[in-house]
């Protein structure tokens, strides 16, 4: 074999090993939650392949007893309410910071600034007597005021694309009679779909993966996200590793479904979202 | 790429905030109106942002200074007795040498994800299929991680079955020592975050115009010196921002240990640590100054990356 031939065939073969990495415990899962507890119980190891390969027995329970249902439903409003307001919040500060010239624009620029660049999960000690002081402590509202509050990175997402909207559009309008609102109702926010298919895209995702949030902030039962439910899975369930497995892989179907789908628009949208 | 736009945006900012010219001055409350326009349209979005990341932080500091619970109506003025408490006691400190392990990880993780991103700019058949593959990890919920791991690691669980397939019998409780299970945490933490470097190496690589390469090969470059003097100095800031990820990352490690170990034996990292203290113990203020000593040591190490990497992208306005 030539030199070529020999690189080559390292780089497919360190591809393939990094593959079996990645696959080799999720299947493993997959292959886990198709078992019986008497399977279980048999010593066949993890890698064993279930006999009924069709056996969703685990996933009824996982989802009745482990009270998905709910969980799905909670995830949903928070969804729902936290990207609405990430994208109205985000896209008027953008505007305002980017067409408008008013006192203490520095101020309000840096103190966007300097936000990013602290951990949120540093401040929950304190974040947590605001809340709680508000009376918002185990309620659906704390994580979703958290979510929107404190995103800073869609604001830098709907900063670059305000900018790359040019400002004859809102002089042309703003001849005809259109106020400030009219201009960003009308003009900015339908121009901001695709920083808004970005926003959504990783708000999204990083809202229904979050655990830190709703575990400190939602401790009832009830109000348990998709998160939290399943990681209250370790108690009832235990051993039953066939059942904490369906739970695994009925949370992760919808984030591949999605990946599959959008595969695209989530790189971009991740990459913009972590280099700013 | 921002820089550019910026500087038009600095310009056009003056004409696009007065608007069109005026045929005459406004009549005093429509002028008073127009100044008024932009506090409009930022008054939710900063006292969202005042109220939820300034206000926390600045309690924050004044309960580093007092004994309070979190609960009663009183709390005593203790002075720097709780910093006192964080740097004396070792067994509150020694947690910091857990992120070691993340810290070292996150190295191999940077490596590991750089290679993949060069090699998988490169034509390779599936690319797509190898590029979603090494990305997905990153975006699957951290307690259903936690749980494919535990599996993986627990008591005839998948890693010993793989291990029994090779040939090679364990009797190991992967997490049962300190640096055992700190090992496999960190592991765990490779297998969920590099595919984040991972994309963002690639984009930077892909940004880089092909014909360099071109010519490069023209000139006789194999592909090492391609990599060396094209590739290497294109992705400079996204390394350095990955540096900096990587490090407040690897303090401020939570999800990962929290679900699979409790943060026992010898996991427990210093989000794990606070939290414990804050919120089974009641120690507010004991907590407060931890946060606060964390909060200062990621602002340390970003402001240090920043004075390293000036010409970073990172302008607002």
């Amino acid at each position: 074999m030539t030199r070529g031939a020999v690189a080559c065939t390292l780089v497919y073969l360190s591809l393939i090993a990094a593959t079996v990495v990645v696959l080799l415990p999720l299947a493993a899962v997959v292959l886990t939650s198709l078992k019986s507890e008497q399977e279980m119980a048999g010593d066949s190891g993890a890698l064993a392949l279930p006999d009924d390969l069709l056996n969703f027995g685990n996933y009824a329970t996982a989802f009745q007893d482990g009270r998905m249902l709910s969980a799905f439903a909670n995830t949903a409003i928070i969804l729902l309410f936290a990207i609405g307001g990430t994208v109205l919040i985000g896209s008027m500060t953008a505007y305002a910071i980017d067409r408008f010239t008013f006192r203490f624009k520095k101020l309000v620029v840096a103190l966007f600034l300097v936000a990013a660049l602290v951990p949120g999960v540093t401040t929950q000690v304190a974040t947590f007597q605001i809340v709680n002081s508000f009376g918002l402590f185990d309620s659906l509202w704390a994580p979703i005021v958290l979510y929107m509050g404190t995103d800073i990175v869609s604001i830098y997402i709907f900063l670059q694309f305000v900018r790359s909207i040019p400002t004859s559009l809102d002089e042309a309008a703003r001849l005809d009679g259109a106020n400030a609102f009219t201009i960003y109702r009308k003009i900015i926010f339908p121009l901001l779909k695709p920083a808004i298919a970005t926003v959504v895209i990783v708000k999204g995702i990083t809202t229904y993966n979050d655990f830190y949030i709703p575990f400190l902030y939602m401790p009832s039962e009830d109000l348990g996200v998709i998160s939290t439910s399943l990681f209250r899975f370790k108690g009832p369930f235990g051993a039953h590793w066939e059942t904490i497995s369906a739970g695994a892989v009925l949370v992760i179907l919808p984030t591949l479904i999605v990946f599959l789908l959008l595969q695209r628009f989530i790189y971009n949208g991740f990459m913009k979202g972590a280099t700013r | 790429m921002t820089d550019t736009t910026t500087e038009k945006a600095a310009a056009k900012a003056p004409t696009g905030a007065v608007g069109a010219p005026e045929p005459a001055p406004a009549p005093r409350p429509a002028r008073l109106w127009r100044g008024a326009t932009p506090w409009l349209f930022l008054l939710a979005p900063l006292a969202l942002l005042i109220v939820f990341t300034y206000a926390p932080i600045a309690n924050m500091v004044a309960y580093s200074f007092t004994d309070w619970d979190g609960v009663s109506p009183e709390l005593h003025y203790t002075g720097a007795e709780n910093y006192a408490e964080l740097f004396t006691r070792s067994d509150l400190f020694e947690v910091f040498w857990v992120s070691g392990y993340y810290l070292a990880a996150s190295v191999l993780q940077i490596v590991a994800a750089l290679y993949f991103a060069t090699i998988l700019s490169f034509n390779v058949r599936f690319r797509n299929f190898f590029k979603g593959v090494l990305f997905f990890p990153y975006l699957i919920n951290g307690v259903a991680i936690g749980f494919v791991f535990l599996y993986f690691f627990q008591d005839g669980g998948t890693l010993d079955s793989v291990l029994g397939l090779l040939g090679v019998e364990t009797d190991r409780a992967w997490l049962g020592t300190p640096e055992s299970a700190n090992t496999s945490l960190a592991a765990v933490s490779v297998w969920r975050y590099l595919g984040l470097n991972f994309v963002l190496f690639l984009g930077a690589i892909q940004s880089i115009p092909g014909d360099l390469y071109e010519a490069a090969e023209l000139d006789g470059a194999n592909r090492w010196q391609q990599f060396r003097y094209i590739i290497a100095p294109g992705i400079k800031p996204v390394l350095s921002l990955t540096v900096i990820l990587s490090i407040s990352g690897s303090l401020s490690v939570f999800e990962i240990p929290y679900i699979m170990t409790g943060g026992a034996t010898g996991t427990e990292t210093f989000v794990i640590q606070t939290v414990k203290l804050a919120f089974q113990f009641n120690k507010t203020g004991l907590a407060s100054a931890a946060a606060v000593v964390l909060l200062l040591i990621v602002l340390a190490v970003t402001w240090v990356q920043r004075r390293l990497v000036p010409d970073d992208k990172v302008d607002l306005a």
